[in-house]
């Protein structure tokens, strides 16, 4: 963290900030500095302490402890209707009693603007809900009134945009869509987005910087790309994406490389992707991504180059997605290893029950601590629900 | 058999409606009672019609004066128990207060205990400080018992409203005042116009509270009670028809309204 | 993007709880905002609810004359007197005001029904003509039932033909050929006052009940009846619960139906609580019955509440 205040821009700055209601903690002390013109995503479940965080930029909670800043300025003490900061509300708080002209132009009236109509004009547009003005919210469906929600926000020109699950109420379809819109407007008007979201992929398509959140604490921060290929904790292995977790002792480790051993194989990987202590005799959990491993049948194993690791075990479930089929394997290194094959030339004998060999590029392994739960932030059930 | 088969699937039907007639039968006697001409004193027997009444509303020596100290008392007893049992149900809803068990069970009590205790209550206070029974003992009284009533209202209303949306109207630069006036005030309107409207038809016809409080002030309702005693003009019926009539055109036309409204706004 | 952002996880000074002047409190005013909301409406219930009680129970246990004024001697012995002297009218009152309790749930619950679920898009008008004759004052209502049960009138005479009158003259609750001046028509009057109080609330919560659960009963095998007694009914309980409280609270204490519709023999406790206060001004003994009134009413809710809350609604 940089420590020169002034040369911040518009930067949105958080110092040692926290929420505490009575004895539970819902955000521990926190620094988060996020840029200018950025779009960030808080990633995260629910009750991890995101939406707070969010509401604490807006004004709409008071930190216990920290402070807030603005483009150097402290806003801490400012309520909401001071701070040049708006937000797209979950399910969108549109005034039921108001028309979509009027509640767009809401922000501009309180502000005293006397003319709205031309600004309210050009901001439907842009939204392409001109033809609407004179309608009541509930009128409109679910896509439009997320557009409107957004138009009355940016109509203001915040310094930055608070989107609090912005598209959780939208079907799957509109919500992709909406994902590149949004993505589109951000770019168009150069705005800071802070975007909260319990969805990971739609964090990594729109982020240029995703903070994963988890009980209250910034877990890792970074860009999507660099958040799924190097996961820190096995927190963020599993939230984002799903990896193979495998617990492994480490039998050799030098500058380059390391060697563990796990179900009585050997596996390597470069020993700058490992996140924990390297000692010899000491555990690790090795993962990887299951869209890099390849799977050969038991009895090909002798085609498989050298150099690659290798796992052995049997099939026991397969799933036909389309473009790949998800295999799940149990071996001696592992159970409910998952394995995803494009769906290039298919390989009859891959089915349940067929004794396989797993096999990928050791540069595509990563080593972390073995002393998390391992599966920590997989999706259970009742959190699908 | 068939025909009982079908009756008998429609016996809730048939036993709603019958008890439909026995509320509405009442009116339809009022109604009529009020185009007779009746023999003596008392209006409860026909002999034949007449629109006097009608022609002669307020015919008989202080009833219009009852009726429009009653629509008085109901005013402004209304004003006070919607803007304290509002102030209320707002402070329930919306804030976290020591006491808050005790306030609730203040506010529960007086609709779970009979008129007459609290009228009797009401009425050793009053002798105790040696009140002047009248207008205010009366519109003290009423205000008093309207304010649970019009607090259960208003609650219901602010409590299914999504705090989001005055978070929304801070947000875009709306300050407390701002806020309350445009969004909170409008969006808990109807609760607040149903908790009045509750609070307006409880005090005007208010009869037990209003009998021990009242001295020798007369409202509509102890009018009435007192005709009862040395007869009934024919007058009574014709007040109680027509504001039936104008309550139920004001239904009417309010929902005749709200349909055009919706239509005008449909795409 | 002009920067990267950056995070520092849990840093020293504050991992542990923040320290007093680190916590930041809302401001006083802010924190008084409901205590001033609620201090005029409260006050108002203390001193015109609250305060008046205290008055009347210590009028209960003074003596005195009207002359001489009355000044408190703890004299209990007004409570026996008025229960041993007044104790068929309290009787009669939680008798008639039961009666019309059960009668306003018979023929409440079928309407309530019948508007939630039968009425289709007549459902507006309906609920309109319950709420309507409200705005007829329920005196010039109730003295309508004179004229309805008129002495040879066309109910009384229906009902005499039906031989219903010979049945009820032997029961006690009317006599001869009579019904105004008798139990029956003070009962009629009851359930006739209070029967939207008790259509209301049932409606209410049968409104609230998902049709399709009734479709998921019949699926599961359940018959129209089964259906009513294991779905419906248990699902209005609450509205049967308020209903019941909102017609049995106001009829126990009411005098207007007796004095209107009744006799000297069917005096309710209302009736007598208002003529010691208004007529014979004998305060002690109108205090002390008033209380025992509002004692018993708020033990049997209570005890209704308890009961219905923990069997009959689970």
């Amino acid at each position: 963290m940089t420590t020169d205040t002034d040369s911040t821009g518009g930067d949105v700055r958080l110092t040692g900030i926290s929420k505490t209601y009575g004895s539970f903690t819902a955000v521990h002390p926190l620094d988060l500095t996020i840029p200018q013109g950025s779009f960030f995503a808080l990633l995260g479940a629910s009750g991890c302490g995101k939406t707070t965080t969010l509401r604490m930029i807006a004004g709409l909670e008071d930190p216990t402890t920290g402070t807030v800043r603005l483009g150097g300025r402290d806003v801490t003490d400012l309520p909401p209707y001071k701070r040049p900061v708006n937000t797209v509300f979950q399910s969108y708080a549109l005034f039921p009693h108001l028309s979509i002209y009027e509640n767009v132009a809401f922000g501009l009236r309180r502000r005293g603007v006397k003319s709205v109509r031309k600004q309210v004009g050009e901001m439907l547009d842009l939204v392409q809900l001109g033809d609407r003005a004179q309608q009541r919210p509930h009128q409109l469906s679910g896509g439009q009134q997320q557009r409107v929600a957004v138009a009355r926000a940016l109509i203001n020109h915040p310094q930055v945009l608070l989107l609090d699950e912005p598209l959780g109420a939208l079907d799957l379809k509109l919500r992709r869509q909406m994902q590149l819109e949004l993505k589109r407007i951000q770019t168009e008007v150069g705005i800071t987005f802070v975007h909260v979201t319990h969805d990971q992929e739609e964090a990594m398509t729109m982020a240029d910087q995703v903070a994963v959140m988890n009980g209250g604490r910034v877990e890792q921060l970074g860009a999507p790309a660099d958040l799924y290929e190097n996961p820190g904790t096995t927190f963020v292995a599993n939230f984002l994406g799903t990896s193979n977790l495998i617990t492994a002792g480490i039998v050799e480790s030098s500058a380059e490389d390391l060697v563990v051993s796990a179900g009585g194989g050997k596996l390597k990987l470069p020993a700058a992707r490992c996140r924990a202590a390297t000692a010899p005799g000491g555990s690790l959990l090795v993962g990887v991504r299951p869209e890099k491993i390849s799977l050969a049948h038991a009895d090909d194993a002798a085609g498989i180059p050298e150099g690659r690791n290798r796992i052995t075990g049997r099939i026991t479930a397969s799933s036909f997605i389309g473009v790949s089929t998800q295999y799940v394997v149990d071996g001696p290194a592992g159970s409910g290893l998952q394995v995803y094959e494009q769906n290039v030339e298919r390989d009859s004998r891959l089915a349940p029950g067929a004794e396989v060999v797993l096999h990928w590029n050791p540069a595509h392994t990563f080593g972390l601590d073995a002393g998390q739960a391992i599966d920590a932030g997989t999706q259970k059930v009742e959190d699908a629900a | 058999m068939v025909l009982l088969g079908w009756i008998r699937r429609r016996l809730v039907v048939f036993a709603g409606l019958l008890t439909l007639a026995y509320l509405i039968l009442p009116n339809v006697v009022v109604m009529v009672f009020s185009f007779n001409d009746p023999a003596g004193r008392f209006n409860y027997a026909w002999r034949e019609f007449s629109t006097a009444a009608w022609r002669d509303p307020c015919g008989v020596a202080d009833m219009c004066g009852s009726l429009a100290l009653s629509l008085q008392i109901a005013a402004w007893a209304t004003l006070g128990a919607t803007v304290l049992g509002t102030m209320i149900a707002f402070a329930l809803v919306r804030y976290r207060f020591r006491a808050r068990g005790a306030i609730n069970s203040l506010i529960f009590l007086p609709m779970a205990m009979p008129e007459v205790v609290m009228a009797a209550s009401l009425l050793t206070l009053f002798l105790n400080l040696g009140a002047q029974l009248g207008f205010w003992t009366v519109l003290i009284a009423h205000i008093m018992f309207c304010l649970s009533f019009v607090v259960t209202a208003v609650k219901a209303r602010v409590m299914s409203m999504d705090p989001r949306l005055e978070e929304a109207a801070r947000d875009l630069y709306a300050g407390p005042v701002q806020t309350f006036l445009r969004v909170t005030l409008p969006i808990a309107a109807p609760g607040i116009a149903a908790g009045a409207l509750l609070a307006f038809a409880l005090s005007f016809d208010d009869f037990i509270i209003t009998n021990f409080n009242a001295g020798s002030t007369v409202t509509f309702p102890m009018f009435v009670w007192g005709s009862a005693q040395r007869g009934t003009p024919v007058q009574i019926n014709v007040i109680g028809t027509a504001m039936f009539a104008i309550a139920v055109l004001v239904v009417v036309a309010g929902q005749l309204l709200a349909r055009r409204r919706d239509r005008a706004t449909q795409p | 993007m002009t920067g990267t952002a950056t995070v520092e996880k849990d840093p020293p000074p504050l991992t542990t709880a923040p320290t007093a002047d680190q916590v930041r409190k809302p401001p006083t005013r802010r924190r008084l905002v409901p205590y001033w909301l609620l201090l005029p409406g409260i006050l108002w219930l203390v001193v015109f609810f609250a305060l008046p009680l205290v008055y009347q129970a210590s009028t209960s246990v003074q003596t005195g004359s009207l002359e001489q004024g009355f000044e408190v001697t703890w004299h209990f012995a007004t409570y026996w007197d008025a229960l041993a002297e007044y104790y068929p009218q309290y009787v009669r009152s939680l008798l008639y005001a039961g009666t019309a309790t059960v009668l306003c749930l018979l023929l409440g619950y079928p309407l309530a029904y019948l508007i939630a679920f039968k009425a289709g898009r007549w459902r507006n008008l309906v609920l309109v003509l319950v709420i309507a004759p409200f705005f007829t004052s329920f005196l010039i209502r109730t003295l309508a039932w004179k004229t309805i049960l008129a002495d040879g009138g066309a109910v009384v005479g229906a009902l005499d033909a039906l031989h219903v009158l010979d049945v009820t003259d032997w029961l006690g609750w009317t006599q001869g050929d009579r019904v105004l001046a008798t139990p029956m028509a003070v009962v009629c009057g009851l359930t006739y006052n209070f029967l939207p109080f008790m259509i209301l609330p049932l409606y209410t919560s049968l409104e609230r009940i998902d049709g399709r659960l009734h479709e998921a009963a019949r699926d599961l095998y359940a018959s129209p009846a089964t259906t009513f007694r294991k779905v419906t009914f248990p699902l209005s309980m609450p509205g049967v619960v308020s209903g019941t409280l909102l017609t049995f609270i106001p009829a126990s204490g009411d005098y207007v139906n007796a004095e209107l519709l009744g006799s000297t023999d069917t005096k309710m406790v209302g009736n007598v609580i208002q003529s010691q206060f208004l007529r014979v001004l004998d305060y002690p003994t109108a205090a002390a019955l008033s209380f025992i009134l509002m004692a018993v009413v708020l033990i049997m809710v209570t005890v209704y509440i308890r009961r219905a809350g923990t069997e009959d609604l689970v």
